[in-house]
């Protein structure tokens, strides 16, 4: 699996970026997308649009963690979403590996496999992504309390980067 | 140490019963808050920010020691050892609730370290990114200035000042005290 994160301020900037790659079942971290050198600029456009399925789900529920939101059938990605009282939101592009699924020809049988790395949707992925979604919340909170850091400014902090970098491996 | 040893007793006990508490994270963000509108006001100018500081720190501390004096009933220290303690175990521990270590005496009595295994103010900080805050800012320099002004009050001129900090990467923050003189009693220069 291939993961980009973005976290998005209330006023639709993207304050912090990262990409990385699974690091269950022997995954070396590193991202490999399917649509290749285009991933960059395409990931964040698909996290651009699922901002409006953001904006519709977001009242249909109490939680702040939103759960799969949106997917982009072309390169198979999902969209998880977690959304702070302040309306920040934690936005979880997932992609299972290309390999898996062009050796299994289908969809099906990449999700009767329930590995976090293999399937994006399966019980033990969601929860592995919430647990993701709670610690970076954590960081964050941090971050904001740090009186050098301006609200709404992209989060520059090298220690921050490195934790989330951090929680990505823990859990996924 | 027997000065030690009491120093921490009044400390704790003034600590549980006669000092109002206030929600930690209060205290650091408004310090921290300070701190960041210094740099900005002073165009991040560093040393400015740490005289700054330490001024501010200077006039709180010459109203802080009769504060102290009240709420701990101690009397006078009969060395600059005894001075040490206090500071560390009755001092910190009922203004900030922490002890920070006395060690690194030199020979003559007249210099310490104070290591403090956490500091209050500085909870959540990382300093700016700019390549030099990590070297000219002194985060949590207000606590010098307290404890000259602190000391200037009752005889004695030290200077003090940080010599590393856990913000900027050192493996402990330490500040550096040294006794300069105990100031005697003067006479105004024009009185007869």
């Amino acid at each position: 699996m291939s993961y980009y994160f973005v976290i998005i301020s209330p006023a639709d900037t993207p304050l912090f970026e990262l990409t990385f790659g699974t690091s269950k079942a022997g995954g070396d971290g590193v991202p490999r997308f399917r649509n290749g050198e285009t991933a960059r600029y395409m990931n964040q456009f698909i996290v651009h649009a699922a901002l409006d399925v953001v904006e519709e789900v977001q009242w249909l529920s109490p939680n702040m963690w939103l759960k799969v939101i949106d997917n982009y059938a072309p390169t198979n990605s999902h969209i998880s979403c977690f959304l702070t009282g302040t309306n920040v939101r934690f936005m979880l592009l997932h992609q299972p590996s290309a390999i898996t699924t062009a050796s299994a020809g289908s969809r099906s049988s990449t999700i009767s496999s329930t590995s976090i790395p293999q399937n994006p949707t399966s019980p033990q992925t969601e929860e592995a992504i919430r647990q993701f979604m709670n610690e970076v919340f954590e960081l964050w909170v941090k971050t904001l309390m740090n009186p050098f850091y301006t609200i709404g400014k992209p989060i520059k902090s090298p220690v921050f980067r490195q934790r989330v970098v951090g929680a990505g491996r823990k859990w996924l | 140490m027997a000065s030690g040893q009491k120093a921490a007793r009044v400390g704790e006990e003034v600590w549980k019963t006669r000092v109002e508490k206030v929600n930690a994270e209060l205290v650091t963000l408004t310090y921290g808050t300070i701190v960041a509108q210094l740099c900005t006001d002073y165009d991040y100018d560093y040393a400015q920010v740490n005289q700054q500081l330490d001024k501010m720190g200077y006039n709180i501390g010459m109203r802080l020691i009769e504060d102290f004096l009240a709420k701990s009933n101690i009397g006078r220290c009969g060395n600059f050892r005894d001075t040490a303690e206090m500071i560390s175990k009755v001092g910190f521990k009922i203004f900030l609730n922490v002890t920070p270590t006395v060690t690194n005496w030199t020979a003559d009595n007249k210099q310490f370290s104070l290591l403090f295994d956490e500091n209050p103010l500085a909870d959540f900080v990382e300093l700016p990114d700019d390549g030099r805050a990590q070297d000219e800012l002194w985060f949590s320099n207000i606590l010098c200035g307290v404890l000259r002004g602190a000391l200037e009050m009752v005889q004695m001129s030290i200077e003090a000042r940080f010599v590393s900090d856990v913000l900027r990467g050192n493996d402990v923050t330490e500040m550096r005290v040294t006794l300069l003189r105990y100031i005697e009693d003067e006479m105004p220069p024009d009185d007869d």
